[in-house]
């Protein structure tokens, strides 16, 4: 007879691949094989396509538009322009920010490539043929491009119509161009440390204008159906409900009859967060016409209209004693925001939580203030694969250390050393009003010195500038040496919402009789593999394995409400609901098995996928059998099935932590940097599925690498934007991007259920001041303190030569 | 505007149609055709989402018009698999070496590689680095699409070399 032996435990724990498991993902085989569902894939009877008629000018007086010979065109049917959408009060939006912004030009356009028109027509040529034939007359206004000349008494009136309302959404506007002051800390504390020091440093950082580009545009399909009066609206968006909420309140369609899909999302990175104007037309469209609109913007209307980030000027002071304590930070940001405040941050953080500037360093006294400005540029100001304006407050503070490290004639890992919160300070509350949760800076940074030998590098670097002095090389070396703390997860509701809606997150489990099961929630994947790591999470917390588990995310009508997927929340806020979720299906399940095995609840023990009785594990019950019980089976006191819903409402953000260590050779005739090695260590709490997390940290250094060596969105003095193509934005191809070590260590979230953190975005905020440092540290014994990003050859060709070093 | 008429092999089926003359190759494809696998991500030439295979070369279908395509020999992703279903072995390495996230440069991606495959069917990583530099991707960092590229070339030989 062939016995069968029970698989051991180890066998049961590999067959769920629950948490720490590289699970594949099951999101690949639609992937690989052109199967995706993206927006631009959607194909709907009789569907329309929309497109823009957009400014030529920076800031310009629309004095006429005529949109007769657009209409004449055969297969046009409709131009929408301010005029049309007024009736409806729909020709402005409400920002995120607590601001407008125009969804049509009204009387004035306010950015280069601002929307004017939207035409409708039979399909994409003919749309576009149709907007080179509406004509606009423009009267063009001097354009303000310099934001630090935006509050000069004779700057140009951009905001007409908020031109009298001095009280804007977060306080008194000092300036017709002003948005908003915010500050938080202690000034007078902070003013004095920097009296009182032994040592002080001053710098203006500019962290410049850039944008997330991810590979897929932003897009929508809008679809009324006239008969049961529902408006179906399918986009790319990183928050579904959110856009459910807001197209509800401002078109006064209940929110029941719209439906909003977020189908796959070919990336985000903080792009499909906000709401455009496009959105907004091609449901007005849509009602308007009773047919399905599509709107899919191209490349050049991406880099020039939805959603720059950044764009922070920020001015840094750090007070020090002689040996190297840090005594005080004062920091004051100039804030580019742009034509309208389109920020998409937490409602009550204009300036997102930029208060996160103190960074991992035990900092007694500190100040920061952030004063916005409008601008003739487009809005935005997202959080580009980073928690809200935490990469500016990273770049800033890592920036500083160096710049004070070079000032004390100290190593910078030996200042970060010194001066890191410690592990026995946790939970840490900063000088600016964080508690961070948890966090071994030390033993981080010491684990990232040792893996590249940097004593040896820093040797190699004597070496290289000795030899750089006697002739024998053109290139100089720089180590790039930068520590972070992030803060994500955003967040509890007693402070963070958005419009009002509190920043919690959500999931629901139904388990089938056979045993297998759905979960929905809140959030949406642009690429994150939430179908592949959410998974795996429940299937540790209710023991079926995570391929007996479907993931759902994205259609507001099934999923449970939540709001999305950036800054990092997914993990920290939907990962959570997801586990306490799981925790009430067991609990549930523990009553089951208690009615099946005939003992009390309390003598059973849960085991890996099963319930056992506590020192009689042979008398069990698998959550398989328990799942068909609860569908079978008249249970006193119970309801049928197994089912469950959390919505969680964090007690607090996670504070992600890493080290990371660039080197750098750069050759100082061309300005040409070689990324010679860039190590990434890691921490972020308890790790879901290592292969993703690695996956992550690779392309958010890649992201990271093309911002600080050559990403930027400018303008000419005119407000012509430059840059608003891939021609001339730099995004890194295979050949520029450099081979990544990566490595962690766990320190897990107390607060969060399975202890984890979160990490899609660490390696931007991380990653950029590693560069940037590296950069500066090749020439820092020829006394260069700082040069503003993108290092690009030419701007560190230009370095080069005005110490001195080139030919 | 009139049409022409445009007669194509794409993925083994002949496909005949009329288009505009100007139509670009990837709206024909995805528009008139309904495929799904070449995207669109610049409109310049430069990411490479909408990477097909036309006459054994590498061509980016938003740059060239239909017509261009005429009587041409087309593979997209979706024509990748073998005929029995089986996926071809970068779809398969790009699954198991995590070599895509929102999948979105993917099928442009497996396109590319799956003709440098049979430009070099054993390149250095270098050669593989420069031989998908014009397919851009915003997610993965390259690090494991590169991986996943010589892990498929190397089955590839095995399988050549058992024949």
């Amino acid at each position: 007879m062939n016995v069968q032996s029970p698989p051991t435990d180890k066998q049961r724990i590999e067959k769920l691949q629950g948490l720490g498991s590289s699970r594949k993902r099951v999101e690949d085989a639609r992937f690989t094989q052109g199967k995706g569902n993206y927006v631009g894939d959607i194909k709907l009877p009789g569907m329309l396509f929309g497109d823009f008629v957009r400014s030529p000018y920076g800031h310009a007086r629309i004095k006429s538009i005529n949109k007769d010979a657009a209409l004449a065109m055969p297969g046009v049917v409709a131009v929408l322009t301010a005029e049309d959408l007024k009736p409806l009060n729909l020709h402005y939006m409400p920002t995120l920010a607590g601001d407008v912004q125009a969804v049509l030009a009204d009387e004035k356009v306010l950015f280069q490539a601002q929307e004017v028109a939207f035409v409708v027509a039979k399909d994409r040529y003919i749309a576009a043929d149709a907007c080179e034939l509406v004509e606009v007359e423009y009267e063009e206004l001097p354009a303000l491009v310099d934001a630090f000349k935006a509050m000069d008494a004779d700057a140009p009136l951009l905001r007409e119509d908020i031109k009298d309302k001095m009280e804007g959404a977060h306080g008194a506007r000092a300036h017709y161009n002003h948005i908003f002051h915010w500050d938080c800390g202690d000034e007078e504390g902070a003013n004095k440390a920097l009296a009182d020091a032994d040592v002080t440093v001053e710098e203006m950082i500019t962290y410049q204008r850039v944008h997330p580009c991810p590979l897929e545009t932003c897009g929508c399909v809008a679809s009324m159906d006239k008969i049961n009066g529902k408006l179906t609206l399918w986009g790319t968006f990183q928050a579904p409900h959110a856009v459910r909420t807001v197209a509800s309140l401002i078109t006064n369609i209940p929110e029941h009859k719209i439906r909003v899909v977020s189908p796959d999302i070919g990336g985000g990175f903080g792009n499909k967060v906000g709401v455009y104007p496009g959105y907004i037309c091609s449901a007005v469209a849509s009602i308007v016409t009773g047919v399905p609109i599509k709107w899919v913007e191209d490349r050049m209307e991406n880099l020039s209209a939805t959603a720059f980030a950044r764009d922070y000027h920020m001015t840094g002071k750090l007070a020090a004693t002689k040996d190297g304590v840090i005594t005080g930070l004062h920091c004051h940001v100039l804030a580019d925001h742009g034509a309208f405040d389109a920020c998409a941050d937490p409602t009550k953080f204009p300036a997102g939580f930029f208060n996160i500037c103190t960074g991992s360093y035990d900092i007694p006294v500190a100040y920061c203030g952030v004063d916005g400005v409008y601008t003739n540029k487009a809005p935005g100001g997202v959080a580009y694969r980073c928690s809200f304006r935490v990469t500016e407050a990273a770049y800033m503070i890592e920036r500083m250390i160096d710049i004070l490290a070079r000032k004390l004639d100290m190593d910078p890992a030996e200042l970060r050393m010194k001066n890191f919160i410690k592990k026995e300070q946790f939970p840490y509350t900063s000088a600016l009003g964080w508690e961070y949760d948890s966090g071994d800076y030390h033993t981080a940074l010491e684990k990232g010195m040792e893996s590249v030998a940097y004593k040896a590098l820093r040797a190699e670097q004597v070496d290289n500038r000795a030899a750089f002095e006697r002739g024998e090389t053109r290139k100089l070396m720089g180590i790039g040496v930068a520590f972070f703390t992030e803060i994500v997860g955003a967040g509890p509701v007693k402070n963070c919402d958005i419009l009002g809606l509190g920043m919690f997150d959500s999931c629901e489990i139904r388990i089938h009789p056979t045993g297998s099961a759905i979960a929905r929630l809140g959030t949406i994947s642009q690429g994150q593999g939430h179908a592949t790591t959410f998974a795996q999470i429940l299937a540790t917390e209710i023991g079926i394995p995570a391929e007996d588990i479907t993931l759902e995310e994205g259609d507001t009508d099934t999923a449970p409400y939540g709001l999305g997927t950036y800054g990092s929340r997914s993990t920290p806020v939907a990962g959570a609901a997801t586990a306490m979720a799981g925790r009430k299906i067991r609990a549930k399940a523990q009553m089951i098995a208690a009615y099946l095995l005939e003992v009390h609840e309390g003598d059973l023990e849960w085991d890996i996928d099963r319930f056992q009785v506590k020192g009689n594990p042979e008398a069990h019950k698998t959550m398989k059998e328990i799942a068909f019980a609860s569908y079978n089976q008249a249970i006193p006191g119970l309801e049928p099935g197994l089912e469950a819903v959390s919505y969680y409402d964090p007690p607090n953000m996670t504070y992600p932590f890493g080290a990371y260590i660039c080197v750098v050779d750069i050759d100082v005739d061309t300005g040409v940097t070689d990324i010679r090695s860039f190590y990434a260590l890691d921490d972020c709490g308890t790790r879901i599925n290592p292969m993703i997390i690695e996956g992550q940290v690779h392309g958010g250094l890649t992201e990271a690498l093309a911002i600080a060596m050559g990403q930027e969105i400018s303008y000419d003095e005119i407000g012509n934007i430059k840059g608003g193509s891939l021609m001339d934005f730099y995004l890194p191809t295979a050949v520029e991007t450099p081979m990544w070590t990566t490595d962690f260590t766990t320190t897990p979230s107390p607060h969060h259920p399975i202890g984890a953190k979160g990490v899609g975005e660490s390696p931007n905020v991380g990653g950029v001041p590693a560069f940037s440092n590296a950069v500066h540290d090749a020439f820092a014994h020829k006394g260069l303190t700082h040069t503003q990003m993108p290092h690009d050859h030419w701007r560190v060709w230009k370095t080069a030569q005005k110490l001195g070093l080139t030919d | 505007m009139s049409k022409t008429h445009v007669k194509m092999t794409i993925n083994g089926d002949e496909v005949e149609a009329l288009a505009e003359p100007r139509t670009l190759l990837i709206h024909f494809l995805r528009e008139e055709l309904g495929l799904t696998g070449p995207h669109i991500g610049c409109d310049t030439s430069h990411c490479g989402a909408c990477t097909i295979d036309l006459d054994g070369k590498s061509v980016k279908s938003c740059t060239i018009f239909v017509g261009q395509a005429q009587n041409a020999e087309i593979t997209t992703i979706e024509g990748i698999a073998h005929p029995d279903g089986t996926l071809h072995a970068l779809q398969e390495a790009f699954r198991q070496h995590h070599g895509l996230q929102c999948g979105f440069c993917t099928p442009g991606m497996i396109t590319r590689a799956y003709r440098l495959l049979q430009e070099n069917p054993n390149p250095t990583e270098e050669e593989i680095r420069y031989g998908i530099s014009g397919n851009l991707c915003r997610c993965t960092g390259y690090q494991n699409i590169v991986k996943a590229i010589q892990v498929a070339a190397e089955e590839l030989s095995v399988k050549e070399a058992a024949q």
